[in-house]
């Protein structure tokens, strides 16, 4: 049987705001455990939460950006559950009426194909803290440093059919939080991770099957993992005559597997009600225009722009606006280069990203700045440098000598455009090479490389590569 | 000195013809003599209340004195007080320290009153009788065969026997008014978002109000200027600047139009209460007011209304209390779950715990839009009711509580016959509108009180309202026996 799989996904990222959703301790991560906790995230008694306006704010923007509709008046709910690091024995989230609901977002699948993948809702919510497990001896620390931090809960329409899919929509999302602004989108520190609602069908069937959702994923190599595991899982469990449960997984990063954490049956009534001690957020179209006012130019509207305006293909436009700093960058190597739009995109598509991979570096910590690269160009553009030298300028540019003008001019790279100059030296190679020349003239023509070689290696590469091919055309026939 | 009012006291203070620190010495003194017959206080805080008193006598020789400075009061022990127990009348809270002060402490700190200690109440402030607290009942001055009515029962009580001029409570279904009718003396329950909740132990948060109790009008207006005001840590706290409440304390009565609802007035009221109702009034009409009929008809809905919202908002409330971070925790817990269950087990008594389950059993799956639902969409009702009532009259007047003080013991078995004690004064929280109990005269001896209820923020007319009648009668200057 040919069966289809159907993902959905709920992102939670981490608002960069610098105080809690409803106090005014400070989010900065890694701090001593519970320094950055005070008396409302300890849920001491008589404390009252406060809403951290710049929490609407920034959910406002985010549902700007993704075509969604913006509640005029949402309410926050408690969601009731005893674990030690819930401090109140509630979380305070959106239920019934969350701040932005049904809007969409497009992804590539791949190359030319795009894809719309619903959003249903995203809602603010509190974090909860953090159980310790190890170092206390078979006990359980808690650390509440974390206990209100704003979230954004991100659900997705299930309409993602791959893991690859689901990759692309979180990258897409991820992208895009980074670019409003509203979250520093570091997995390793847990701003941004995700769950997964997966189910299998079979091919053509219009009912969805009995999904699972699995908890914990913090990568997008772990999401792809996960999802592929758990897809493989339920069908070799269908196909053995077996049904899935519904119930939540945990993801096991170590063994790539997903296994249960509890059903359906054992799932905590949660008991949902308005919370009585913060008002409903109501918010005005007065409002909603003033944010839109501050949005920056997002993803797609940038991916267009550079087609137009750098003539990029599509595929260069959508890897250089993946993410804003790369976007940035390119824009002001372009600058820089006095306009070369193509050939920026080549560079820092290719050397620039290449080399900022293997050392591991993300584009805002290049030692190579946007001005500096885009000086290079310029150099290759008016012919100072052939593209092969700016190989070496390149290099030099990341090993930190200087500007590319001082390393062209230091290291004498500068490159041979004098014909004169040109044809001295493609003479000593013809009358260097009587055998060569000999079987160039018995037809074989391939021989012509080995005199470009030559004239390049004894102008250690500085000869203007074009020009020697012209004149070694008309010398040779004259030879 | 203990007969004295707030007003009179601070004039006293003021003219130098004795010390914040005497006064509060006398204070002191008459909770050591005569409080243990009464056991109003759960913690008395004597060294803070001569350090505070001593700072008011150097504000008032300064000439920085306002009305409530060096004034000794009775602080609710739901009330959070910097490095003082803050126990809430519960074991779960016998060992807390509150870290911080809450709202209303600061402000009455600020204006410069003088805490001597803190209160004894219901547990969790949930009863009507003081008889739920971990620290034992509250007996009535009057007759200490009786409660005192609850939850507030101890800062009522430490009022009505001259402990204290004034004191603090707070009101979730009649908690200030029916201790204030039921010990003879004076209690104001503000509009909801009058006064700050910051720090006041939550019980259910869309009804909890703090308010004051004072002998007279006068002190408790002065009280609730002290107390009430917009807090950027409370968002359910109103952004509105506070009224003058002595300004217009003596304005005439000529004209006010009272609405005595029928429903107040029906079967279940006490006869003797109905008749010192009756003459209170007749007193309203010789002040110039105009009094008709009017009709609440969903008052009948108010008790079963408030048994499902209160209970629901105290089950997440209460979560907090788990034994994970501060408050009773179980010795030797054998896991997490056995340390839940047990913490919470011992450390909250039987009334915390049964209404924990129903809220509990009213937000379920399934229950929930019957319960809960319903519930609100009863508490819009009720609230109609007084907004059209409120079209036609300036006050709403009938008995506090449908009987004076009873026996200890006489209902604490029977939860549903207790509940019916706030059965005038539980809608009025639901609504938010404020509400006062002013002392009208005695059935058999006790005590009764007349219920005045406002349109939202009118704090001050039922001051002016009640002053006035307090100026042609002498109830509020009645003083139980072996207090005087």
């Amino acid at each position: 049987m040919e069966w289809e799989t159907v993902i959905g996904l709920e992102i939670h990222a981490q608002l960069a705001t610098r105080s809690k959703i409803f106090s005014g301790a400070s989010t900065r991560y890694g701090a001593e455990p519970n320094t950055q906790a005070c008396a409302v995230d300890l849920g001491l008694p008589g404390v009252l939460p406060v809403l951290n306006g710049e929490v609407v704010r920034m959910a406002v923007k985010f549902g700007l950006a993704t075509h969604s509709t913006v509640a005029p008046r949402s309410v926050f709910a408690r969601k009731n559950y005893f674990y030690p690091d819930l401090p109140k024995g509630y979380q305070i989230s959106q239920y019934e009426l969350p701040i932005v609901h049904d809007g969409y977002l497009d992804i590539e699948v791949d190359e030319d194909t795009v894809k719309r993948i619903g959003i249903t809702r995203a809602h603010l919510e509190e974090d909860a803290g953090k159980s310790l497990h190890e170092d206390f001896h078979g006990m359980t620390g808690i650390d509440l440093n974390r206990a209100g931090t704003p979230l954004l809960e991100i659900v997705s329409e299930p309409d993602m059919r791959s893991a690859r899919e689901a990759v692309a929509y979180m990258k897409k999302i991820h992208s895009l939080v980074r670019y409003l602004g509203i979250c520093d989108g570091n997995m390793q520190e847990g701003s941004f991770r995700c769950d997964a609602n997966v189910s299998v069908r079979p091919q053509g069937q219009q009912a969805f099957g009995t999904r699972a959702e699995l908890k914990n994923i913090n990568s997008f190599r772990f999401v792809e993992q996960a999802i592929n595991y758990e897809v493989e899982r339920q069908i070799a469990l269908l196909e053995s005559g077996g049904t899935v449960v519904q119930e939540t997984r945990l993801f096991d990063a170590d063994r790539h597997e997903t296994r249960p954490m509890r059903t359906k049956e054992e799932a905590n009534d949660y008991r949902y009600f308005p919370d009585p001690d913060l008002l409903p957020v109501e918010i005005d179209p007065v409002f909603i225009e003033e944010v839109a006012r501050t949005l920056p130019e997002l993803p797609e509207a940038k991916k267009q722009r550079f087609m137009d305006d750098y003539g990029l293909s599509a595929y260069d436009a959508g890897v250089l606006t993946a993410n804003r700093e790369l976007g940035d960058y390119f824009e002001a190597a372009v600058e820089a280069s006095g306009g070369q739009g193509k050939l920026s995109a080549n560079w820092v598509m290719g050397e620039l990203s290449g080399a900022l991979n293997k050392a591991g570096l993300e584009i805002g910590a290049s030692p190579v700045s946007a001005g500096a690269l885009g000086g290079m160009l310029r150099r290759i553009e008016d012919g100072t440098i052939s593209g092969k030298i700016a190989k070496q300028v390149f290099e030099a540019l990341w090993a930190g000598e200087g500007s590319a003008d001082e390393i062209i001019e230091t290291r004498g790279l500068k490159q041979i455009s004098d014909s004169s100059a040109i044809e001295g030296i493609i003479r000593d190679v013809l009358e260097n090479s009587p055998k060569q020349l000999e079987q160039y003239r018995n037809g074989q023509e391939k021989v012509f490389g080995y005199f470009v070689g030559q004239v390049m290696k004894a102008t250690q590469g500085k000869a203007n590569p074009k020009q020697v091919n012209e004149l070694l055309k008309k010398m040779i026939n004259n030879a | 000195m203990h007969q004295k009012t707030l007003v009179e006291l601070g004039a006293g203070l003021r003219q130098g013809e004795y010390s914040s620190e005497e006064l509060t010495r006398v204070c002191l003194d008459r909770v050591s003599a005569l409080d243990k017959q009464l056991n109003s206080f759960i913690t008395l805080t004597e060294e803070l209340a001569l350090q505070a008193a001593r700072d008011a006598d150097a504000r008032i020789r300064s000439g920085e004195a306002g009305p409530l400075t060096g004034i000794p009061y009775a602080h609710k022990d739901i009330f959070c007080t910097r490095g003082v127990r803050t126990s809430c009348g519960s074991h779960m809270l016998d060992n807390f320290i509150a870290p911080y002060d809450a709202t209303v402490t600061q402000q009455l700190n600020a204006a410069g009153a003088v805490m001597i200690g803190k209160t004894n109440m219901d547990e969790f402030a949930m009863g009507s009788s003081n008889e739920t607290s971990f620290y034992g009942p509250v007996t009535n001055p009057w007759d200490s065969e009786t409660v005192p009515g609850g939850s507030s029962g101890g800062s009522a009580a430490a009022v009505a026997a001259r402990l204290v001029p004034v004191s603090t409570g707070t009101d979730t279904g009649g908690s200030i008014r029916q201790p204030a009718a039921l010990c003879g003396i004076t209690g104001l329950k503000p509009t909801y978002g009058r006064v700050s909740r910051y720090g006041m132990i939550a019980f259910a948060s869309s009804l909890d109000q703090a308010g004051p109790f004072a002998r007279t009008a006068e002190d408790a207006a002065l009280m609730l200027g002290a107390m009430a005001g917009f807090d950027l840590r409370d968002s359910t706290s109103v952004e509105r600047a506070v009224d003058d409440y002595t300004g217009g304390l003596n304005e005439s009565l000529q004209g006010l139009k009272i609405g005595l609802p029928t429903q107040f007035f029906g079967a279940g009221l006490d006869s003797a209460v109905a008749a010192a109702i009756e003459l209170a009034l007749d007193e309203y009409r010789k002040l110039g007011a105009v009094i008709t009929e009017i009709s609440l008809p969903n008052s009948q809905l108010a008790v079963p209304t408030y048994y499902v919202v209160a209970p629901a908002e105290c089950s997440s409330n209460l979560s907090r209390f788990d034994g994970v971070r501060f408050g009773y925790r179980a010795e030797h817990p054998a896991d997490l779950e056995d340390l839940y269950k047990r913490s919470r087990g011992e450390g909250f008594g039987a009334e915390v715990k049964r209404r924990i389950m129903i809220g509990t059993y009213a937000l379920s799956a399934g229950y929930y839009d019957a319960y809960y639902l319903k519930a609100q969409q009863a508490r819009r009702l009720i609230r109609e009711d007084f907004m059209r009532a409120f079209e036609q009259v300036d006050v709403i007047m009938g008995p506090t509580a449908p009987s004076a003080a009873f026996r200890l013991g006489e209902k604490a078995d029977d939860p549903v016959t207790m509940y019916l004690s706030d059965i005038y004064t539980i809608a009025v929280n639901l609504a938010g509108l404020p509400g006062m109990s002013i002392p009208a005269g005695f059935a058999a001896d006790m005590p009764v009180g007349l219920q005045l209820i406002g349109n939202y923020f009118e704090e001050a007319r039922l001051l002016n309202a009640a002053h006035r009648y307090q100026q042609v009668t002498d109830w509020h200057a009645r003083c139980p026996q072996g207090y005087e």
